[in-house]
């Protein structure tokens, strides 16, 4: 089983955003790992490993398109137990998300993995469109969101589950396939992978790469790339005209009753 | 020169900081009033490496640096001081049997304390009446058939009631001073060995301060670590690290009480106006930001000359005495700053005020790191 892992640089979301000049500030920012990436990087690695043996039984190849210094972000994922890197060099400001799935799709060709495993969105621009551009690209399957991952089939095949508005949908995906997941992807029990056993339980969320891991992740292999040899090139279609925050939100009013409340929901709101 | 950190570091910084914010903290201000060890945490700790940050591969560390250390340091400070000085001190003893170990030694001790096994490692050197001077030690090590016999009691030993491995030091020779000094290699629970009293501390609530008993303690001669009267040396060396680790927790704390600080000055208003918009509130945050910038600076010098392997005695005892005294400063100062608040369990700043008041005390007075620092001068001068 082999897994490509897209991963995207974000600023770090717990950290306040600075505007300046109608733009994001960006001169200041601690860069991390996009949240649902990192949930990403966690499932592909439950995927190919015997937790209860800590053995690996697969390969996980992580790709991230950015500056230089997304090195670092990749190098956090090599730590957290990905086998290899990709690193596409490519400006922030060049990319949309359908040239990023334009090179993810000509990655793709050169490593042809058996599943696509992505975030949702990522957690600054949340277009949430690469999963589903990349698949189109391909002409894969695809689930999105997923909340689970079952493979199936001798790994022919996965089934995931997806939580809708009216409960969990199930989709039985032929591999390759491209799928995206959502937080729940990194619950304890989220993953079967046929080879831990089905009682094992995860720790709640992501692992955390242990500092041998992060010293084992200076030897890895990352391999680094320019768009121009994957053979894609073109400029972004989607254009950034300016960024400003949302509206501050007016404050609350207390009532006393719920007459109050029913009359200025009807008469000031009017929402009855 | 470059002040950043590099990648690796980057990456253990982040790890450390996780951990400690998603793990440590939540949790910190209940282990300060129920008193409760962190057993649980600090295996977790040990899984991801961080009782053994600059200890060989082979061992169990990562060989990571010790400025990687004064990082993850720093990292776990600001969210539980307690938990810091359990790994600081575990760090140090693993640290130096490593460095001053047979391979025998490495392999039984290091590899526990570094996997978790032995929970914490203890460092047992100071006496009831010798605390600032160890030399004045009245335990012994006497020679019997196969080993030594240890007896004597040890005060103000760090989480000596949990430790799988203490580092103790006795007299082997009661008439050559420094020299007459060794040091050996006890396993917790060992016969002969009792805990005589744990103390009621002001802070770091979450992690055991006690009096060990040593009552013919019988170690084999395997027991000993580095050679017999080599110990005062071996303290001394690890002490230097050491210093570099309780410098690295003051910071971690007193970055802590400078960010709730900041955050409480933004929202707190008074005469109209966020607190921060009044220079008095707004000078006081200059002035430990600055405290803390020059702490930092000092710090993690020190580590960087350990990294380069250059004498770093001196300079870890700067880093220790400012960096201590500072941080004390900026919790003071920052308890001033939420005013009747700062002085409640609903912050954390009384806790953080009582944390952090041990670090001018312990692993060498703020007194002895001034001795310290002043013989070096002399010892240059006279060059």
């Amino acid at each position: 089983m082999k897994i490509l892992v897209p991963v995207k640089r974000v600023p770090d979301p717990e950290l306040k955003a600075n505007i300046k000049d109608g733009k994001l500030d960006l001169s200041g920012a601690q860069w991390v790992v996009n949240t649902f990436d990192e949930y990403a990087v966690e499932a592909a690695l439950r995927l190919t490993e015997n937790a209860d043996e800590g053995s690996r039984d697969g390969e996980v190849v992580v790709v991230t398109i950015g500056p230089d210094d997304a090195a670092v972000q990749l190098r956090s994922c090599l730590a957290m137990g990905a086998d290899r890197a990709i690193h596409v060099a490519s400006e922030d400001a060049n990319l949309d998300s359908l040239l990023v799935a334009k090179t993810l799709k000509a990655v793709y060709d050169e490593e042809k993995p058996d599943m696509v495993l992505l975030g949702k969105q990522a957690v600054d621009g949340d277009t949430n469109q690469v999963g589903q551009m990349l698949a189109a690209l391909l002409n894969l399957p695809q689930a999105t969101f997923a909340a689970s991952i079952e493979l199936a089939d001798d790994g022919k095949a996965c089934v995931v589950s997806r939580e809708v508005d009216a409960g969990v949908e199930f989709k039985k995906l032929p591999l390759p396939a491209v799928v995206t997941v959502d937080l729940r992807i990194v619950s304890p029990t989220s993953i079967t992978n046929g080879i831990t056993p089905e009682s094992h339980e995860y720790a709640d969320g992501p692992r955390y790469a242990s500092l041998k891991g992060i010293m084992k992740a200076k030897k890895k292999p990352m391999d680094n790339k320019t768009m121009a040899d994957l053979g894609v090139s073109g400029s972004p279609v989607v254009k950034e005209l300016e960024v400003t925050l949302p509206e501050a939100r007016a404050a609350g009013q207390i009532v006393e009753s719920v007459e109050e409340l029913v009359k200025k929901l009807s008469e000031e709101a009017k929402a009855l | 020169m470059d002040f950043s950190l590099n990648d690796e570091q980057e990456l253990i910084r982040q790890t450390a900081r996780d951990f400690a914010q998603r793990e440590l903290a939540p949790k910190a201000a209940a282990r300060d009033l129920s008193g409760e060890f962190p057993v649980a945490e600090l295996k977790a700790l040990a899984e991801l490496g961080l009782m053994g940050v600059n200890v060989p591969e082979a061992f169990g560390g990562a060989e990571a640096g010790a400025m990687a250390f004064s990082v993850v340091m720093q990292e776990l400070a600001k969210a539980d001081a307690s938990v810091a000085v359990t790994v600081s001190v575990t760090n140090m003893v693993a640290e130096l049997i490593s460095a001053f170990g047979t391979e025998e030694q490495k392999k039984k001790h290091v590899s526990k304390l570094t996997s978790g096994e032995a929970v914490c490692g203890a460092f047992a050197l100071s006496e009831p009446q010798a605390g600032s001077d160890p030399a004045a030690m009245k335990t012994t090590a006497t020679k019997v058939d196969g080993g030594w016999k240890l007896k004597g009691n040890k005060q103000w030993i760090s989480h000596g009631d949990k430790a799988g491995v203490i580092v103790v030091w006795a007299l082997t020779n009661k008439d050559a001073g420094t020299r007459g000094i060794s040091a050996f290699l006890v396993e917790g629970g060992a016969p002969g060995l009792a805990v005589i009293s744990a103390e009621h501390k002001m802070g770091l609530r979450g992690s055991t301060t006690v009096q060990l008993g040593f009552d013919d303690v019988f170690v084999g001669e395997d027991a000993m670590l580095g050679t017999e009267g080599m110990g005062f040396r071996l303290a001394m060396a690890a002490l230097d690290g050491g210093r570099i680790g309780i410098s690295s927790q003051a910071l971690g704390v007193a970055a802590a009480a400078l960010e709730v600080s900041l955050a409480y000055a933004n929202e707190r208003e008074q005469f109209g106006q966020p607190i921060i918009r009044h220079q008095a509130i707004a000078n006081k945050l200059a002035d430990m930001a600055t405290k803390l910038e020059a702490s930092k600076l000092l710090t993690e010098r020190a580590a960087w000359m350990k990294d380069q392997k250059i004498p770093f005695s001196k300079e870890a005892s700067m880093a220790k005495v400012f960096t201590t005294e500072k941080a004390c400063e900026i919790c003071d100062e920052a308890i001033q700053i939420h005013g009747g608040n700062g002085y409640t369990q609903d912050f954390p700043l009384e806790r953080f005020y009582r944390d952090v008041r041990v670090t001018r005390i312990y692993e060498g007075t703020s007194e002895i790191q001034r001795i310290v620092i002043a013989r070096q001068l002399i010892k240059e001068a006279s060059n």
